[in-house]
């Protein structure tokens, strides 16, 4: 320990971190933890140390260790059937997911696992969803031992109550059938249709009704199947009694092809199977194109997602785990280290320090006493603790939340998009055409009635209007997700596009959970010291012995510490250089008991001695300040905390005047504070991070949650955006603005397109052939207009800044 | 005449073998992971004795 100097330190060969140790030695590497140390041992044995080759330290640190018999409840049939995809007497087929899945040497030794265990047959991994599907022999190995098996090399499973329903696969298969149908109709289509439009000599008439004959047949797949979903989406609209886009579309490819094959039987045309078969063809494109959706990330998540699929109950027979829907009022359940409190509960034995960063954003944990109720939804820091089960877990005070009025929305008050509006006037408006024209040529010529009134319908079609909508959102979802906002639809860029009042969290979502500001008040400290300090704080995963690790950032904390005591809502305290050492709370320093301060203070002494003491401010996210001066010019804003009102003043002088702020808010407050506000006609953006937020996040018109990584789990919005990007606020709003620009462009273009088409046609200047080129050209070129002015939309709003 | 009817049943099968290769790549899961298969062919499967003597 002596021989180490300052700055040179060690970085672990299985997870890259710095060593504080170099006693952690095997062979020639040098880990940070045992934890690491046996994982890499483990996998040398079995021969897999191509996982450190191919990357650098792709590893996952160990040094908080899994609890032995955490997965004792996977020896519950009951539980574990629902991790269990298939099952015989010879195989078992598991899937697990997996969230630290992060790198190419992961992939490699998640499916090298039968090299370490020859009970495993195989094993698969889903790179995009982060799951394995573990085949075992259930004659040799059980589910609980597989889990435990992946834990032990660093891949410890996560199941949550969510694993309990049913799944569904998350890539959307419906469109991309009809998708490949329409193409392959459509370009053969496209193909028999060129001789006709060439002009045939009288000795190849024979062919002209092979061809026709052709087309026929290609044609019904695409109307009978590949159209279907407009079918579909139009008829449910109707039925709840409203017009979208889809309906005019379907009548439009049905009227076609009535038409089509009136023509084609009586011989007096080729029809326009081409066209139709075309339209369908780039309107699925820009459907699939909209849809994308983002697979690693959910948005639908409630609390069973976060939520552990089993709890320790204490019967009187011993511990057994019980799945969490059968917990019961007075019921004991224990709770580990690391462990999620399901239910609400009174605190029977032991300490409580729990972690509410979930809940509220807030990282530093609080104290409970015996006695106290404690709400679902935290975590417990330190060692086990028992809690009396007061309301049951769909009852408790969080996940009541769910059950609210706000979370039954039905079909028919959904939102409706712009475009479906517009449609509605087209479509009243082409009907009042189409009915006059046909009363028109009934009184002066019935036979051309029919012809007319189709050729009307047909020509109208709204699909240049659907096209541009579908291409224009899925590029600009694209460009945002790009800039790391991934938007859960496209219905959520035009709502974007709307708001007028924007709300913030404020724990966790425009301060920042990782970084505090920190001062430090008492007698001046020598370097010694500070190391001894750090040295002493990088022992514990309390979050503010690591923001003072932080703080001292340019010191090493490589000082051997001896009989380190971590005393569990406290502090910590160990020998330090010979030196006793302590950080921790006031009373626990000083052993007096202090009035209520709404910041944090850790106290330091060296040899029972106070020192003095660090003040830990939150810190609020880069650019704050600017962020609300850009947002508040053309936006109403507010800011709710759940906190104490003791940073009242220091963020009154960061947002513009006006602005409203409301401390102590619960979940159920900012709820109703969203709901007040759309009463009054307010559309509102929510940006909010924990589960506190998720009811207002669902009832704004839309939620942003906000995340420090993407992989981490955010409650049930909108959309999702990386919180480095937040600074980018008052961008992907005006990028929302322009996308409904730009259709509307988009659309005004093509109907400009087709009343100059109609013009020529009428006069009979155009020949079928050109027409034919001229209709995919058109649409073509419409796509072009939306990608290029959405591109460059996009690139202007993100260079300048 | 008779050559381009021949011709045309060529065409339309040989494009529909293609329309059926996609229906099948889709349903069968290729489109799932993309990220995966990629990297699972870089893999070389050494036998368990050969550790450690890389680099």
């Amino acid at each position: 320990m002596a021989s180490v100097t300052a700055g040179s330190t060690t970085t672990c060969a299985h997870c890259g971190e710095s060593c504080t140790t170099n006693d952690l030695m095997w062979t020639d590497k040098h880990f940070c933890c045992d934890g690491c140390k046996m994982v890499y041992q483990l996998l040398q044995k079995n021969g897999l140390c191509e996982y450190y080759s191919l990357n650098n330290n792709p590893g996952i640190n160990q040094r908080k260790q899994v609890r032995s018999g955490k997965f004792a409840f996977l020896d519950d049939a009951e539980i574990s059937d629902k991790l269990i995809q298939f099952k015989d007497s010879s195989q078992v087929h598991v899937n697990f997911y997996l969230p630290q899945m992060h790198c190419s040497s992961c992939l490699y030794l998640l499916e090298h696992l039968h090299q370490m265990e020859p009970a495993i047959i195989q094993s698969k991994v889903n790179f995009v969803s982060k799951e394995v599907v573990i085949v075992f022999d259930p004659s040799q190995f059980s589910i609980r031992k597989t889990a435990e098996l992946l834990t032990a090399i660093g891949y410890e499973p996560y199941i949550s109550l969510n694993d309990l329903k049913e799944r569904k696969s998350k890539f959307n298969k419906a469109l991309i059938y009809p998708l490949g149908v329409a193409g392959f109709c459509f370009a053969n289509i496209m193909l028999l249709s060129f001789p006709e439009y060439l002009g045939l000599e009288d000795a190849e008439k024979q062919l002209q009704g092979i061809f026709r004959l052709i087309n026929v047949l290609l044609s019904l797949p695409v109307v009978f199947f590949s159209a279907t979903p407009f079918y579909k989406s139009g008829w449910k609209a109707l039925r709840h009694g409203y017009l979208n886009i889809d309906a005019p579309i379907a009548l439009a490819t049905i009227v076609t092809f009535i038409r089509s094959m009136y023509e084609v039987t009586t011989g007096t045309g080729s029809g326009y199977f081409d066209s139709m078969t075309g339209i369908v063809f780039f309107m699925l494109i820009g459907r699939v194109l909209q849809d994308k959706t983002y697979e690693q990330l959910s948005f639908e998540r409630d609390y069973t997602s976060y939520f552990p699929i089993a709890v320790t109950v204490l019967t009187e027979e011993g511990e057994k785990p019980t799945s969490l829907p059968n917990i019961k009022n007075g019921d004991t359940i224990k709770i580990h280290n690391e462990e999620l409190i399901p239910a609400d509960g009174i605190l029977t034995r032991g300490k409580a320090l729990i972690d509410y960063s979930f809940v509220t954003g807030e990282s530093v944990p609080v104290l409970k006493e015996m006695g106290e109720i404690i709400y679902a939804g935290g975590k417990q820091t330190g060692g086990a603790i028992e809690l009396l089960v007061i309301k049951e877990v769909t009852q408790s005070y969080l996940t009541k939340l769910w059950s609210g009025d706000q979370f039954k929305e039905t079909e028919t008050s959904k939102r409706h998009s712009f475009v479906d509006a517009l449609s509605r006037y087209f479509t009243v408006g082409l009907f009042s055409l189409a009915i006059g024209a046909g009363i028109y040529w009934w009184l002066n010529d019935p036979t051309r009635m029919w012809h007319v009134i189709s050729s009307i319908l047909i020509v109208a079609c709204p699909c240049a209007l659907l096209l541009s909508n579908t291409f224009t959102n899925g590029n600009i979802l694209r460009i945002m997700g790009r800039k790391k906002m991934y938007m859960r639809n496209a219905m959520a860029i035009e709502q974007l596009s709307e708001i007028t009042h924007i709300v913030f969290d404020k724990t966790g979502t425009i301060t920042n959970p990782k970084e505090q500001e920190i001062h430090y008040t008492g007698k001046e400290l020598s370097h010694n010291q500070i190391k001894q300090l750090i040295s002493l704080a990088a022992q514990s995963s309390h979050p503010l012995s690591k923001s003072i690790v932080r703080y001292f950032g340019q010191y090493s904390p490589n000082m051997s510490v001896t009989g380190y005591q971590e005393l569990p809502g406290k502090g910590i305290e160990g020998f330090v250089d010979n030196e006793l050492v302590a950080l921790g709370s006031k009373s626990y320093i000083t052993g007096q008991n202090d009035k209520y301060d709404p910041s944090t203070q850790v106290w330091i002494a060296f040899e029972n001695t106070a020192f003095g003491y660090f003040t830990i401010q939150n810190k609020y996210r880069e650019g704050l300040p600017q962020l609300m001066q850009d947002l508040g010019r053309n936006y109403k804003i507010s800011i709710l905390s759940g906190d104490h009102s003791g940073e009242k003043n220091r963020l009154e002088k960061m947002i513009p005047k006006g602005s409203h702020l409301l401390f102590e808010q619960s979940p159920q407050d900012k709820l109703s504070y969203i709901q007040s506000l759309q009463s009054k006609g307010e559309k509102v953006m929510m940006i909010g991070d924990g589960l506190n937020d998720a009811g207002a996040l669902k009832k704004s018109d839309i939620g942003i949650a906000l995340t420090d990584d993407s992989n981490n789990f955010t409650p049930a919005s909108d959309a999702i955006l990386e919180a480095s990007q937040l600074k980018a606020l008052p961008q992907f709003i005006k990028l929302s603005i322009a996308n409904k620009r730009i259709v509307w462009t988009a659309f005004i273009v093509s109907i400009i397109y087709n009343s100059i088409g109609l013009t020529i046609a009428a006069k009979g200047l155009l020949s079928p052939m050109v027409a034919a080129i001229l209709m995919p050209a058109s649409t073509i070129s419409i796509l072009l207009i939306t990608f290029g002015l959405s591109n460059v939309a996009g690139k202007r709003l993100f260079t300048n800044h | 005449m008779s050559a381009i009817i021949i011709l045309l049943v060529v065409s339309i099968s040989v494009a529909s073998l293609f329309l059926f290769a996609f229906l099948w790549s889709v349903k069968s899961g290729q489109y799932d992971d993309e990220l995966s298969p990629p990297l699972r062919m870089l893999f070389d499967d050494k036998p368990k004795e050969s550790t450690s003597t890389k680099q």
